[in-house]
């Protein structure tokens, strides 16, 4: 039985009303915060140094001749300051983030327990093998977990988010043309149903990227597509889901074709979120697909912390993946794979067809991530990562169907959507765009969704609600974006001043990216200005 | 002097066998608020349809190609500092780059103002 199920609640005046402005220009708990240089005195320290006894110097000409200017703070200070910006901030312990194409979901407090273990939390990538087996060990098993849950032969675990998985399956590609000679092959085909960091990932590794338009439908041209296949065709990169929320059905016969063309099939797995347990992309004949563990592995991001991006690789990529790299002997031992021994182990243990590429990081990625993944993924187990999928396809497609009789969904007639409900600003009274609904939902409370992408969408919002957030939490959200949505399409001049409640008014992006202010000047003392 | 456009949204003014390159008003008014605009370097030898220039606003980041092939002669120095230009004046202060065109007869392919504006009613 619930406390208070009549729904009784004290009545209470509301804040503000016709106050005076106060003394600070904070109001009650929301604190106004200066910048850090502005605070203190360059005179106060949090640290009790002696006074340095170095006597000459080996820098010459070149040591420091003006103080180095850094703010000057007590401990307190330091703390009150951080403290008080972080309640400044929207963070997904406070409130739903529909953010689309970024899975913020729920971060299991299990996760932080275990990552926080001093097993795993208080060691150094250079410690002894023999001292960091328990580590070494969550690192193998999490990898087994991933290449069994996406069907492919291999993975490799050290890229260190979504767009750098991409480099490093790239490189894969490219260090297996080179392998049979056909480094020639320069071209990578990129739909526009593709995440945007695909062409930039291309162009950054030497490939000349080339277009492949959408159907009208927000699918992959699949007949375009195989006409361009050809000897100069090194990869396609495909996301799926794609970026229109909806599921590229044709991707094992483009799979076919391309590698029929001698090509190879990147998959950007950055949606993975929808088809976990469901779709292996090994069956799809995918050759490469980054996962970001900060997304479908509930490993916190966005301002909470580092990604992680793992490569799933195919047969015939697998040999060319980077250093360093674990792999468990019979014996139970967990190797470490490195330069001095990568040929010799390679020989002993896989017949010598290993053949990296090289190195991406200086040691084995984001640990941190890892466990916090490998708890996730043993905490729920096969069928509750079958039913994340499933949960997160039924709450987008809730929020699809809840809003789509008053916002433009320009696929909801392609079926059903994936993990993302897509809306468009038409119908939009004249003058109102996509921006002015977002800035109305921080007065609601929420962080806004992703705006104006994907582009071949106008005014494109994406909503990406995951499989975390209850019937309650995403009917409030629903609430809310309805009555922005009326508000726009009727008109309402207040909406295009939103936000109102926030701590600052609407800000003039245009003016902040135009002329960016990016350094603090410390303000000229009035005394020195006379001299 | 005869004015071109492209399907891409660019358009092409030309003197003899020097172009002025740009994009169109229709194209500022989709991208919103420009921020920033990258113009090719004099010399640099562009193909037709070659990317050429970037342009930003507070919305998405674009590419502007090449209407024809030829060398460039100059970019905009101006669209360094005033990127704006591109949304007040964008068929005139607002250009993008100055080049020599290699084959006049690539501009039978491109658009004279009445049919781009029929194609831009269309979209």
């Amino acid at each position: 039985m619930s406390i208070n199920a009549s729904g009784w609640k004290p009545t209470t005046p509301v804040a503000g009303g016709n106050a005076a402005p106060t003394f600070t220009g904070n109001k009650a708990l929301m604190l106004e915060e200066p910048l850090i240089f502005e605070i203190g005195s360059t005179e106060t320290t949090g640290v009790d140094f002696a006074d340095g006894d170095v006597a000459g110097s080996r820098l010459g000409d070149l040591t420091r001749k003006s103080a180095i200017g850094l703010p000057g703070l007590s401990e307190q200070e330091t703390v009150r300051h951080y403290t008080r910006l972080s309640r400044q901030n929207y963070a997904i312990d406070l409130g739903l983030f529909p953010l689309g194409s970024c899975t913020m979901k729920h971060n299991p407090r299990l996760n932080e327990k275990v990552a926080r273990m001093p097993g795993f939390a208080d060691i150094h990538p250079l410690q002894p093998v023999d001292t960091v087996q328990g580590a070494l060990g969550v690192i193998n098993e999490l990898a087994v977990w991933l290449i069994k849950l996406t069907g492919m032969y291999g993975v490799a675990m050290s890229p260190k988010a979504g767009a750098h998985g991409e480099l490093c399956g790239i490189l894969c590609i490219k260090a297996a043309l080179e392998k049979r000679g056909e480094g020639h092959r320069k071209v990578v085909l990129v739909p526009e149903s593709a995440h945007g960091t695909n062409p930039a990932t291309a162009a950054f590794a030497g490939f000349s990227v080339e277009d492949i338009p959408a159907t009208d439908e927000g699918r992959i041209d699949t007949a375009a597509l195989k006409a361009r296949l050809g000897p100069d065709v090194a990869a396609v990169m495909i996301t799926n889901p794609n970026t229109c929320g909806l599921f590229e059905r044709d991707l094992k016969e483009i799979s076919d074709a391309v590698h029929a063309a001698g090509g190879y099939v990147y998959c950007d797995g950055a949606n993975f979120n929808a088809i976990v347990g469901r779709v292996r992309p090994g069956d799809l004949g995918v050759d490469a697909m980054h996962i970001n563990l900060h997304k479908t592995f509930s490993t916190p991001h966005g301002g909470g912390g580092p990604g992680s991006g793992p490569v799933v690789l195919s047969e015939a990529l697998a040999p060319f993946g980077p250093l360093p790299y674990t792999a468990r002997t019979k014996d139970g031992y967990v190797h470490l794979i490195e330069e001095e021994r990568a040929e010799e182990f390679s020989n002993e243990h896989f017949g010598g067809k290993l053949d990296s590429f090289g190195r991406m990081v200086a040691f084995h990625g984001q640990m941190g991530m890892f466990t916090r993944a490998l708890a996730y993924i043993l905490s729920h187990g096969a069928d509750g990562l079958k039913q994340v999928a499933e949960d997160a396809v039924l709450n987008a497609n809730y929020v699809l169907r809840s809003l789509e009789d008053v916002l433009d969904a320009p696929f909801a007639g392609a079926g059903p959507c994936m993990h993302e409900a897509i809306f468009s600003d038409k119908g939009f009274a004249a003058g109102f765009s996509t921006i002015d609904a977002a800035k109305a939902l921080i007065d609601e409370g929420f962080h806004p969704m992703t705006m104006y992408f994907p582009l071949v969408v106008h005014g494109a919002m994406l909503i990406e609600p995951t499989e975390t957030e209850s019937r309650g939490a995403l009917d409030q959200f629903i609430g809310a974006l309805r009555s922005v949505a009326e508000r726009a399409k009727a008109g309402d001049p207040s909406l295009k001043t939103a936000p109102h409640f926030a701590p600052r008014a609407r800000l003039d992006e245009t003016l902040a990216a135009r002329k960016p202010v990016l350094t603090w000047k410390p303000p000229v003392v009035q005394a020195e200005a006379a001299e | 002097m005869s004015r071109y456009f492209t399907e891409d949204h660019e358009w092409i003014d030309v003197d003899g066998d020097t172009g002025t390159v740009g994009i169109s008003d229709y194209a500022q008014s989709q991208l919103g608020d420009i921020v920033f605009v990258e113009v090719p370097d004099a010399g640099r030898a562009l193909g037709k349809g070659d990317e050429a220039a970037v342009v930003e606003s507070v919305k998405a980041a674009s590419d502007v190609y090449s209407p024809v092939s030829g060398n460039v002669l100059e970019g905009n120095p101006a669209l360094t500092d005033e990127p704006a230009l591109v949304n007040s004046d964008p068929e005139g202060e607002g250009w993008f780059f100055k080049i020599t065109l290699s084959d006049a007869s690539e501009l039978d392919a491109l658009m004279d103002e009445t049919a781009y504006a029929a194609f831009v009613a269309k979209l």
